[in-house]
């Protein structure tokens, strides 16, 4: 579990990160979205011990990171922004010097490098030199190398870039299947990522959060109400008048070339009665789709609102 | 436990790279040619009439040994620099700082695990000019305590040298520029005490080289050990006090 309490980071004037709180529960995976610079590398640094903050705190299972930063390091599996590689090891090696740094036990260390290497797919290059391994690989032993004490807790900053579609499908999989006993904080560029890893999202901006939410609540989260987008082959003005009479729908706009978007209340479907309304006025249906909202468009429109 | 991991790696490294073979090639060659040129000097000396009243004054350690030494020292303040430039420079620039100083490790394990890969590579350094002495020891007769005092200092200044070298490197994240400001801060203690009497003196004393002397004659005197003893410990913890702060701003 992680505990954030409003964070503050200061460089001199310049404020990185500016009284940010959340909380991480076991098993889950929240996504730290936001532009470049709005302050998530500073904030999992922070999580991580690299770096005090200027104000607040964070708790990694309920140990102080300032206070009590052995036993929460303990705990912690960090994928930095960079890969941090010793390009003159082996990836067995390289694997094993950082079981020890992280105070793994002997007789888990060889089960938990095997274990590593079996889960990032690094079996058949376990005796190469890191330096000698292609960018795909370099960011799996990066991953493995957060992995391999085992930790409670992982914070990875962009683990799938630089790597090739394929990968990332695996690497995705695998993340996915570290939660569960794990807390995971995975920030990224890459939208639909979240969608499909995480289950939390918090986007940051200049330093604040401007949104938490879970992600199933997120695409109803910015209109508030349902719309809906109908085309038809052959328009009229009696077409209008039907779609209005339907129950719950509150407004359509109709557009140049028979499309209308239809909105309706909070919580009621619509999408029957209109497609049934629509068939028996003969007026042709050739589209109807609910617009629910990407994750892009949330994320720009929070970004921009807030930021502006 | 911690201390010896990073001590282990670090050692591994130097020997992973072409760094510990080509210093300790080097140093291997250079320090057998100054120990050739002395002995040279000395033997010549033998059959010099300018020298005939005197010649019981001539022995191996006042002719060859103890020049021999101060010459390995200044040999050794040109090259320690190179074996140190890198040791936390080269952890930035990788960005495995990150990995280092978010793993449950104290900042002093780092300091010492990399201190002593550094000091344990000077030590194989210094194996080459004692394979010369013992050499000496076969073909003359060399008074053997002085040779034993003069490898204590020498081990002492080096382990000052690297004390530098490792403050420097902890600066940067270039090892160009940690190997310049280890030769420039060596440098300034080394001149600092060149105009000055290094019994009586402020800067004698502090001049890093004067302290050598003694060992070399085959006295070890407490203020010199204390002298390199002291430097450092200062030097580590400046080292130290660097790691620690810099995350702090």
């Amino acid at each position: 579990m992680i505990r954030v309490q409003n964070l503050t980071k200061r460089y001199g004037e310049r404020i990185a990160v500016n009284g940010i709180s959340f909380e991480v529960q076991h098993g889950e995976i929240l996504g730290f979205l936001g532009p470049n610079g709005a302050g998530k590398t500073t904030t999992m640094r922070i999580i991580t011990g690299y770096m005090p903050p200027t104000e607040g705190m964070v708790e990694i299972d309920g140990f102080d990171i300032v206070e009590e930063p052995i036993e929460a390091k303990k705990r912690i599996g960090y994928l930095p922004e960079n890969p941090p590689l010793y390009n003159d090891m082996t990836v067995e090696s390289y694997l094993d010097f950082v079981a020890d740094i992280k105070g793994v036990s002997r007789n888990e260390k060889r089960e938990n490098i095997e274990f590593t290497l079996e889960r990032c797919g690094l079996a058949e290059v376990r005796r190469r030199l890191i330096g000698n391994l292609s960018k795909g690989f370099k960011q799996r032993v990066g991953i493995a190398q957060a992995l391999v004490n085992n930790p409670s807790v992982l914070v990875l900053d962009e683990p799938t870039i630089g790597l090739d579609p394929k990968q990332i499908i695996e690497i995705r999989h695998l993340i996915k299947s570290l939660a569960g006993e794990r807390t995971v904080i995975l920030s990224t560029h890459i939208l639909p990522e979240v969608t499909m890893i995480c289950t939390r999202v918090v986007i940051i901006n200049e330093g604040k959060i401007v949104l938490e939410e879970s992600l199933e609540r997120l695409s109803g989260k910015v209109e508030g109400a349902q719309s809906i987008l109908l085309r038809v082959s052959r328009g009229g003005e009696d077409i209008r008048d039907r779609i209005l009479s339907i129950r719950g729908v509150v407004d359509v706009d109709e557009g140049s070339s028979g499309e209308f978007i239809v909105r309706s209340g909070d919580g009621i479907d619509i999408r029957e009665e209109l497609a049934k309304t629509v068939v028996e006025s003969g007026c042709g249906l050739l589209e109807l789709r609910p617009l629910t909202h990407t994750l892009e468009e949330v994320f720009l429109k929070v970004i921009s609102t807030e930021g502006g | 436990m911690r201390v010896y991991t990073i001590f282990k790696k670090e050692l591994k490294s130097y020997f992973a790279s072409p760094i510990a073979y080509i210093v300790l090639f080097v140093f291997s060659v250079l320090s057998g040619i100054f120990f050739f040129i002395y002995l040279q000097g000395f033997v010549e000396s033998q059959f010099d009439p300018r020298f005939q009243f005197f010649r019981e004054r001539l022995n191996l350690n006042e002719f060859v040994i103890r020049p021999y030494f101060g010459t390995i020292s200044v040999v050794l303040l040109l090259m320690i620099p190179i074996i140190t430039m890198r040791l936390i420079a080269e952890e930035r620039k990788n960005h495995t700082a990150e990995l280092l100083f978010t793993s449950p490790l104290k900042v002093v394990h780092v300091v010492f695990g990399k201190f002593l890969a550094s000091f344990c590579l000077f030590c194989f350094m210094l194996v080459f000019p004692l394979i010369y002495i013992v050499f000496l020891g076969i073909y003359g007769n060399p008074d053997i305590g002085p040779v034993l005092s003069g490898y204590l200092g020498l081990l002492l200044i080096g382990a000052s040298f690297i004390s530098v070298g490792l403050f420097s490197s902890s600066l940067t994240d270039n090892q160009i520029v940690a190997a310049v400001f280890s030769f420039g801060i060596l440098l300034f203690f080394w001149i600092i005490g060149a105009s000055s009497d290094p019994e009586s003196s402020v800067l004698g004393y502090i001049s890093i080289i004067n302290h050598l002397d003694g060992f070399t004659k085959g006295v070890i005197e407490l203020k010199d050990v204390v002298y390199y003893v002291s430097f450092t410990t200062f030097g580590l913890l400046l080292t130290y006090a660097a790691l620690d702060s810099e995350r702090w701003r």
